[in-house]
């Protein structure tokens, strides 16, 4: 009977194909609009970590003010890099330190020029952020202690400067001091917060501090705890090795901080997950509206079928069987709108993941609940009516034209 | 199986398929209200054929609708097979209808775009019968009422005379006890009137369906054995006839 019923309300969508396809519309973009923003916002999240992860999760930042980020405070002592060789001699578990320094510089290489970060470390720097170097070498111990003008760059300043040439022994300018390129990174893509990694001319932190930045202050120190050790420990050693280096009392607040990668990490998907639920509920009115389109086209199909209905009743239908054929005939319509919004929506994440360089990952649980949904709102804005066709009297709907 | 008002106080016979007693309807109410039945007392038995005449307004298209259990009398008494029908609920009712009769309605009332076939299986789809019976049963009422070959037609494909016969099939296709058929050859020329009654007398005689037909001419009354004629609400007569053989 359930069969029948479907089969009847297959062939009533048909008769009216155009009109039906129109009503799907609103479920099929509201289904579609909430799963792909599930689904990319769900990559997005994904590769957040992916990246985070790279970067190694043992890693600690210090940065001298309350936070990380912009707005650091005035009263923010600088860092020195004896601060950095201090860490590296007091606390224990520790793999690597480095003291980092960075700031936007013009590269200028023959006719070429390139605004870009410059970033003044040692060699741990590549160790702490897992960068390895494709060609040439990294820095050499006297080239790091005299500051000398050598530089490692990355993929995106070798083509923007060099195009596809080889750079090994190539001279840049960067403001006042001339480099010699030594190394190439290993490419690395886009990070968390958007910005091109690639986009470095890393030199030794001397040289920075001389040449370019003209003072001996460290920006902040990038530390890696060793793998197994414990990076809450390592954590609490840093500060409690810091407060003392800069001489706070035990009332005063912390003018520095230590991040690591959990923070970071639960920051940055936190973000992503609000905007993603956001967006997700502002599709899903959609689907609200959706459904009051299902109803308002249900309403002027039972009018326009007030006759039907009538020789059904006259026949001998019972009212539960008209209440069900008409409710069916809205689940099936919203069900439809349904399975191809879930189509539409997984075409649509595909094509977007591969553009916004997010990875696609599958989810069946939104996929389910959207289908669900979508069949509940047949339900609910069918029913009323599918009331309004069963409770008609057979008489009056026989006469009506 | 005459009924005088003299007969009204006659214990209602169970023995008659169809009993009337006193049977009043009236719509409206007020300035407004108009008395359509004004106390009909009819009996009528199995295997008759019943021609019901009279002008229009006289209230036997309202009789055939109480007849048909498709509205109930305001007051009276209709016995349907012995069971008042009058206290019936909507879907019991309707299953009156679906089980024991059978409906031809004015003006066809086929459902559109959809087969013949289809338009005639529909009271067995609510009998619940399983799909290849009910394509059987559907194809053997098509063929007694002579459109085989025609049963993928829509209505829309099929002349007057087909369609009222594709209606007639879907009425007489759960072999009901009673056939109701409101004006079958209104809409027809004297020709296919003249075919369509020649089946009803068939179904008649062959099957021992009782029917009962409203008609305004009388050439196609001549085919009922039995002729009552309404007038301003009451049965104005109610006469045998010869028929027609």
């Amino acid at each position: 009977m359930l069969w029948n019923t479907i089969l009847i309300s297959l062939r009533a969508i048909k008769r009216n194909a155009m009109r039906s396809f129109l009503t799907m519309l609103g479920i099929v973009i509201g289904v579609g609009a909430v799963i792909t923003m599930v689904t990319i916002g769900g990559g997005a999240t994904i590769q957040v970590q992916e990246q985070i992860a790279s970067m190694g999760s043992n890693l600690l930042m210090v940065s001298p003010g309350k936070r990380l980020g912009p707005g650091q405070s005035s009263d923010s002592v600088p860092f020195k890099q004896n601060d950095a060789e201090a860490i590296a001699a007091v606390v224990s578990s520790i793999d690597a330190v480095a003291p980092v320094s960075s700031r936007s510089v013009q590269a200028v290489s023959g006719n070429q020029n390139w605004s870009t970060q410059v970033t003044g470390s040692d060699n741990q720097y590549f160790r702490i952020t897992n960068r390895s170097i494709v060609s040439g070498r990294k820095f050499s111990e006297s080239e790091l202690n005299s500051g000398s003008a050598v530089c490692v760059i990355g993929e995106t300043v070798r083509k923007k400067l060099f195009g596809g040439q080889e750079i090994i022994g190539e001279k840049i300018r960067l403001e006042k001091i001339s480099c010699d390129v030594i190394g190439l990174l290993e490419e690395k893509g886009q990070s968390t917060m958007g910005t091109d990694q690639d986009d470095i001319v890393i030199i030794p932190l001397r040289a920075f501090q001389r040449r370019i930045a003209g003072k001996l202050d460290v920006g902040m120190i990038q530390v890696s705890v060793q793998s197994g050790a414990s990076t809450d420990k390592a954590k609490k050693d840093i500060e409690q090795l810091m407060r003392e280096r800069r001489h706070l009392s035990s009332s005063d607040d912390d003018n520095f901080s230590v991040m690591d990668m959990k923070e970071i990490s639960k920051m940055l998907t936190g973000t992503t997950q609000l905007l993603t639920a956001l967006l997700s509920a502002v599709a899903a009115v959609s689907l609200l509206v959706g459904g009051i389109g299902i109803m308002n086209i249900m309403l002027v199909s039972v009018t326009e079928r007030t006759r039907e209905i009538g020789i059904r009743l006259a026949i001998g239908a019972l009212e539960r069987e008209v209440l069900m054929q008409f409710l069916v005939e809205a689940v099936v319509l919203s069900s439809l709108g349904g399975i191809i919004g879930i189509v539409l929506a997984l075409c649509a994440s595909i094509w977007l993941a591969a553009i916004m360089k997010v990875p696609f990952v599958f989810n069946g649980l939104i996929v389910c609940v959207s289908f669900l949904f979508s069949a509940l709102v047949g339900v609910i804005f069918g029913y009323f009516p599918a009331l309004k066709a069963a409770r008609l009297d057979p008489i009056e709907a026989l006469r009506h034209e | 199986m005459k009924i005088t008002d003299k007969t009204m106080n006659e214990k209602i016979s169970e023995e008659h398929l169809i009993v009337f007693r006193e049977v009043k309807k009236v719509y409206g109410e007020g300035y407004s209200l108009i008395e359509a039945l004004r106390g009909i007392n009819l009996d009528i038995d199995k295997g008759e054929f019943v021609a019901i005449m009279g002008p229009s307004g006289s209230g036997k298209s309202t009789c055939m609708n109480i007849l048909g259990c498709l509205d109930t009398p305001t007051a009276g008494t209709y016995m349907f097979k012995g069971i008042e029908v009058g206290r019936l609920l909507r879907n019991q009712l309707a299953l009156l209808r679906r089980h024991y009769q059978g409906f031809v309605f004015q003006g066809y009332n086929l459902l559109n775009r959809t087969t013949a076939l289809e338009n005639i299986e529909l009271p067995l789809i609510y009998r619940g019968i399983p799909v290849h019976k009910r394509r059987e049963l559907a194809m053997e009422a098509l063929e007694m009422v002579g459109l085989k070959g025609w049963e993928s037609h829509t209505p829309g494909e099929l002349s007057g005379g087909q369609q009222q016969r594709v209606a007639i099939a879907r009425a007489i296709v759960t072999e009901p006890e009673v056939l109701l058929a409101d004006e079958p050859t209104g809409n027809l020329d004297s020709e296919r009137s003249v075919e369509i009654m020649e089946l009803l007398l068939s179904l008649n005689s062959n099957r021992g369906i009782t029917i009962i037909m409203i008609t305004h001419e009388q050439d196609m009354a001549d085919y009922a054995k039995r002729i009552i004629r309404f007038r301003d609400g009451m049965v104005a007569s109610d006469e045998q006839s010869r028929g027609k053989e």
